[in-house]
Order: C-alpha cells, then structure tokens, then sequence
C-alpha cells in the first residue's frame, strides 16, 4: 500500500469568484459591458442592521387593534396649491411605460389607487392605462423629456424633477432595441428597433441655479398648483437635498443604490452610488440645519421590502417611501411559476434581472404583445394592493409596538444598530450600547 | 385680475391686452394666458417691460399673439402650444423649450438651448443662438438668421434646424432622425452626424421652411445638409471609440 500525501480541498478565490470568473469569460466572448435591470445585488448595510426597541417600563404601547395608529401623509405642502394627501406612506416609483408593458403600468396604477396611494410615470411618457387608473399619478419630467406634453404635465397630479436614480446616479437610460415597439417608438420620437439612449443630463439646465429657475416655469406653466419633487440617485444627500430644497422643491425624492432601474450597465448598478441606509441621516440632516424637515417632504427608496423597513425609514426623519422591485415582485416578476422558462432563458427565479431583453415570462418588463397578456391587470392590481396593505399593517405594529399613534412619530431614538456601520450610517447607538460611531469625538 | 391694472390701448386693436411687468407680476401674466377659454377675442396680448424676466408666457394653449417688448430671460415660451409669441428683444436660455406647436420669433440673439427638445411648431432667431440649440429637439422646426453654438442638435430625434450662418463644434452629436441644414461652414460633427445628399425633396422642405421663418433673397442650394449616419443605433463594440 501506497501512501499518498493527504490533497488539500480545492479552493477558489475569494477575489476571483465563480461569478466573477463568470463575468470576465462573458465579456470576453461579447466585448460588451453586461447590461440588466434591478439594482444592486451586492451585500450592503441595510435596513435589516436596525432593530426597534419596543415598549418598556419607561415606554407604553398602543393597544393593537384599538388605537389609532396614523399612516396619512401630505406631500407638497411648501408651495403647492394643491398638496397631495396619501392615505399610506409608501409610493409606486416611477417605472417607465417601454420597460414596462401597458398591462404592467394599469397594474401599478390600480394596485396604488386602491391603497389611496400615488404611482410615477417614468422615462417614456404618461399613458392613458396608468393615468386612467391612477387616482394619483406623478408625472417625471426627465432628461429625454421623451414624451413630455404641455396636456400631460397639467393633467399629473404632482411632477417629478428626475435628476438621478439610485442605481445610476450620473447615468442616463437605456432601453434597447428588442423593446422599441411601435408605440414605445412613437411616444418617445425615436425610429422602431434601435438601441435608445437617453441623456444623463437635462438639456435646459445645469446646476442648482438653473434648476431653481426651471422649478420656476414648471410652477408658472401648471398655475403653482402641483407639488414638485427632485429626484436624486444617493450620491451626495446631504448636499443634493440642500440644493434642491433652495431651488424651490416641495419633495426631495433620494434613491438609494439598491432602487432599481430597467437597464443599466452591472459595473454602473454596483459601483456608483451610495446604499439607501447611508442616504438617509445625510437627507434627513440637510433638512434639519435648513430648518426645513416635515416642510420639505422627504421620500427615501431603494430596497424597501416591508413593513420594518417602511417603519425604520420613517423612524429616521422620512416622510414616505417608494418601492419599484418590491411592486413588481407583487405583481408577478420573477415568480417561481415561470421557472421553466427563465431556466431556458438561463436563470433561475429570483434572479431574473435581463428586463431590458424583453422576454420576460411574467409578462412585466416586455413589450411582447403575448407576454404581456400575462399580466392581468385587475389581479396584479389587487395582489399589488394586498401588499401595500401588509406593509401598512405592519409598520402599524411596529409603531404601536413603541407607542407611537402616527408612523411619523417614530424617531431614532426607539432604533439601535447591529453593527457598527449601520450605527454610523443610520445614527443610532450600536445594540447593547450607547455609542453612535462618529458622534462625540469616537 | 384687478380690472384696473389692464388697460386697452387706442394704438392696439380694439381686443388686445398690454401687461405691463413693471406694474403687474409674472404670475398675474402667465395666469391670465392660461385662463384665455378657446374662441376668445382677447387674441393680441402685449408685454410690456419683460426686463428679463424668466418664465415670460409660458405654457400658453390658445392662438394669440404675444409681442413681448424686450429681452426675456430663461424659458420664455415654455411649451408654447399655439400661441405666436414674438421676443422683440434677445431671449435668454431655453426659449421655447419642448414647444408644442405655434411660432416663437426672437428679433435679437438667443442664449443656450433655444428650442431643446421642442416637439413642434417653428422657432426663429433673427440674430445668432448660442450653444446646444435644438438639443434633443423632437419635431420643432428652428431657423437661425446668424450662427449657432457648440453642441448644437446633440441628440436632435426629429424636426429640422436650418442655420443661415455657421455652427460650432459637435454639431449634430449622437444625432437620430432630424435633419439639419447649414449655408456657412461648420467647424466640427459630433459622433455619428455626417453630411449627406442634398435632393429635391429636401430644397423643398427647405424652401418651405425658409418661406415660413420669412427669410428671403437665400437659396436652398447654398446650404448643406447634414443628418444621421445611424452607425450608432444598435450597439456595436467595434463603434465603442464614437463614443
């Protein structure tokens, strides 16, 4: 009998990954840079680092299913004649009608109106599926302006200053050819079948100077009835909210590098940009120094998922949030019934994200006459409401939890962290402990 | 609108209104555009004082005249949809920015993106424009009487630009499917604009165009057209240094 020296187990890089070995085999083949929707998949501090302290001794609760717990929200109340109410504190962000079929956007529209909710248009256009079933409907006024109408812009009922999204912040869209359907191509001006690129800056204005002006006309042209929000990708939060609350905004809108978006480059989604939880104390700040919080409304996304998060994010100053995966998720994107086609599509569902190819088997981010079908908007709208309501609910008792009788009383004080970045990011004392890394002196 | 402060003048047809921005605001100005109801009389408005001020007759949906008198600063015309607004001065940047439909005519100079991303009507500048003129137009027709700036049609969809002097650099850049047509020279094209064939279908489309802007004494043969060479509209990795 032989002896054979014992094999060490095989091992592979912590650096160069299997994805990552994936990805450089990928980009050999191609030479193109991989392009997919969603936002960051990467591990990043979040939400889910937070814990809420409850009620205590020194702390009494609500009654469950007795006490009011408040969840309205009024956004616009700076400048707008016309405010607008919300009965919940968690929005359907802008998804463009081109990423998204016509069935999907009726989806949306229906699954917020019914939960006395806003939803967005996006980077395409305001169509009559969405506005005829959204009750309230935002209108984005983007850098491609692709769509954009002096009917429309009067008949939104708020209009959103896109200058950035958390997945891109700097980046313009991208929707490619496969989805450039006939309408899609008419409604943004454009020949069918190409690739669509849209600028990443607005072509009227540049700066917070210009952009006070621009607010300006947006508000002489609608009669200064619509509150107007400014959407920025979390980059800087602290100063972007600065300087879109001096440039006159009603609503500071911050994405989070975990918000989603229909098509951008995988180096873009998850190396620009900053998580959501490290958007929000910064956003939050800049509005206190200005004296300007709860004046200036603030909407935080990127990565809400339910009620904790919508509960954690108002605890730390937000006013409300939005979701976009989330909301697509609750309509049927990337549902393990379809497993058999995205395994022939070569994914698996949940991880689902060429949303720019158009083949999508949920029927969502296509513009496939037969795909599309399989939305059916009534039911997706229904199973979209349903989920607002959950989250609604929970973040209700959460807030009970720790005698709140409004969700907007939440405070940071009933939070603490599980980590010390999460304690930094979020501002609040690491679990077990009263030590918030950076303040103080440590 | 408090009575006293509009005033008819004998020098006016009998319908026009004169608002003064020096006794009344923007506001009261723009407000009182919006409330015109179709079929109104009130079809010749004036502005008198404008003094650069931003947002001058913005978003105006009847077909009145506006004859403002003097300079405008940003945006004035702002998604203009029917209305003819003549600048009797310069304007500043962003005039008639996405218009709709209807005329802006500025008798002076124009700053930066006149007419950017206008999905229709005709926009003439008498003198010159400055940069990035027409960006992203999407249907607009622009007639330029001097030269424009840098940038100018970056992105341009659709619509036409007819300049009668020179363009700047990177003209046309990334350009889709609007057509642009230059008589003097053009110090650079931007990726993917290239000139291309002048026809007979296109000396007619310009003609037309010259004859609406009002320009007369210039032949369409002494312009050059210059438009998509489509290299850029499907991607291409080859094509990755256009970008």
């Amino acid at each position: 009998m032989t002896y054979r020296n014992p094999p060490t187990t095989p091992r592979k890089s912590a650096t160069f990954d299997d994805y990552t070995l994936s990805e450089i085999r990928r980009a050999a083949a191609t030479g193109i840079y991989d392009i997919r929707g969603a936002g960051a998949k990467r591990k990043l501090p979040h939400f889910d680092d937070l814990l809420f302290l409850g009620a205590s001794i020194s702390r009494y609760p609500l009654e469950g299913y007795r006490e009011r717990c408040d969840t309205s929200v009024v956004l616009g109340s700076r400048h707008a004649k016309k405010p607008i109410e919300l009965k919940i504190p968690i929005t359907v962000a802008g998804m463009s009608f081109g990423s998204l079929s016509g069935p999907a956007k009726e989806a949306l529209g229906r699954g917020a109106t019914l939960s006395g909710t806003s939803t967005t248009t996006g980077d395409g256009g305001m169509t009559e599926e969405e506005r005829g079933h959204s009750k309230t409907l935002v209108y984005q006024y983007l850098p491609s302006r692709y769509g954009m109408n002096l009917r429309d812009l009067r008949r939104a009922d708020a209009i959103e200053v896109v200058v950035g999204q958390g997945a891109k912040p700097g980046g313009g869209g991208m929707l490619l050819g496969q989805k450039i359907s006939d309408r899609v191509a008419e409604m943004r001006t454009l020949p069918k079948g190409i690739d669509q690129r849209s600028a990443s800056r607005h072509p009227d204005w540049t700066g917070p100077d210009d952009l006070e002006i621009k607010i300006l006309e947006l508000r002489e042209i609608t009669d200064w009835e619509k509150p107007i929000y400014v959407k920025v990708g979390g980059a800087r939060p602290y100063y972007d909210t600065a300087l879109a609350v001096k440039a006159g905004a009603d609503v500071v809108v911050v994405d989070g590098m975990q918000g989603g978006t229909a098509a951008t480059q995988e180096v873009f989604i998850e190396n620009v940009g900053q998580p959501t939880l490290a958007c929000i104390r910064p956003a939050v700040q800049a509005l206190q120094d200005l004296g300007m919080h709860r004046k200036v409304q603030l909407i935080v996304s990127g990565g809400i998922r339910n009620g904790a998060d919508v509960a954690k994010a108002l605890a730390l100053g937000v006013d409300a949030v939005s979701i976009g995966t989330a909301a697509l998720v609750a309509l049927g994107d990337n549902d393990p019934r379809w497993e058999a086609e995205y395994n022939e599509l070569g994914t698996t569902a949940g991880a689902y994200d060429d949303w720019h190819e158009g083949r999508d088997p949920a029927g969502i981010t296509t513009q496939d006459p037969e795909l599309m079908k399989r939305v059916d908007p009534v039911a997706a709208g229904r199973r979209l409401a349903n989920y607002l309501k959950v989250m609604t609910l929970e973040a209700q008792t959460i807030a009970r939890a720790c005698g709140k009788n409004s969700l907007h009383n939440l405070e940071p004080e009933d939070l603490v962290a599980l980590t010390i970045e999460a304690a930094a990011m979020a501002g609040v004392p690491l679990a077990g402990t009263n030590w918030i890394p950076g303040k103080n002196g440590f | 609108m408090p009575a006293t402060k509009l005033s008819k003048t004998a020098a006016h047809d009998h319908a026009s209104r004169v608002f003064d921005l020096d006794q009344m605001s923007l506001r009261e100005l723009n407000q009182a555009l919006h409330n015109l109801a179709p079929g109104s009389n009130e079809t010749a408005w004036e502005v008198l004082n404008p003094k650069g001020n931003h947002s001058v007759a913005v978003g105006v949906d009847q077909p009145v005249t506006i004859d403002v008198r003097g300079s405008v600063g940003y945006y004035c015309g702002g998604m203009n949809s029917g209305s003819a607004i003549t600048v009797h001065g310069s304007a500043g940047p962003g005039v008639g920015e996405n218009m709709m439909s209807g005329s802006i005519t500025v008798k002076g100079d124009a700053s930066q993106y006149a007419g950017a991303t206008g999905k229709g009507g005709l926009l003439v500048i008498e003198g010159n424009a400055s940069s990035r003129c027409g960006i992203s137009m999407k249907g607009i027709d622009i007639v330029v009487h001097g030269n424009i700036g840098h940038m100018s049609a970056f992105m341009a969809q659709s619509g036409n630009l007819v300049v009668l002097g020179d363009a700047g650099d990177a003209l046309g850049d990334s350009i889709y499917e609007a057509r642009l047509f230059v008589r003097g020279k053009v110090d650079s094209l931007g990726a993917d604009c290239i000139a291309k064939e002048m026809r007979a279908e296109h000396l007619e489309l310009l003609q037309g165009l010259l004859d609406r802007a009002g320009v007369t004494g210039v032949k369409p043969s002494d312009f050059k057209r210059y438009g998509s060479a489509r290299t850029l509209y499907n991607f291409n990795i080859d094509n990755a240094d256009a970008y």
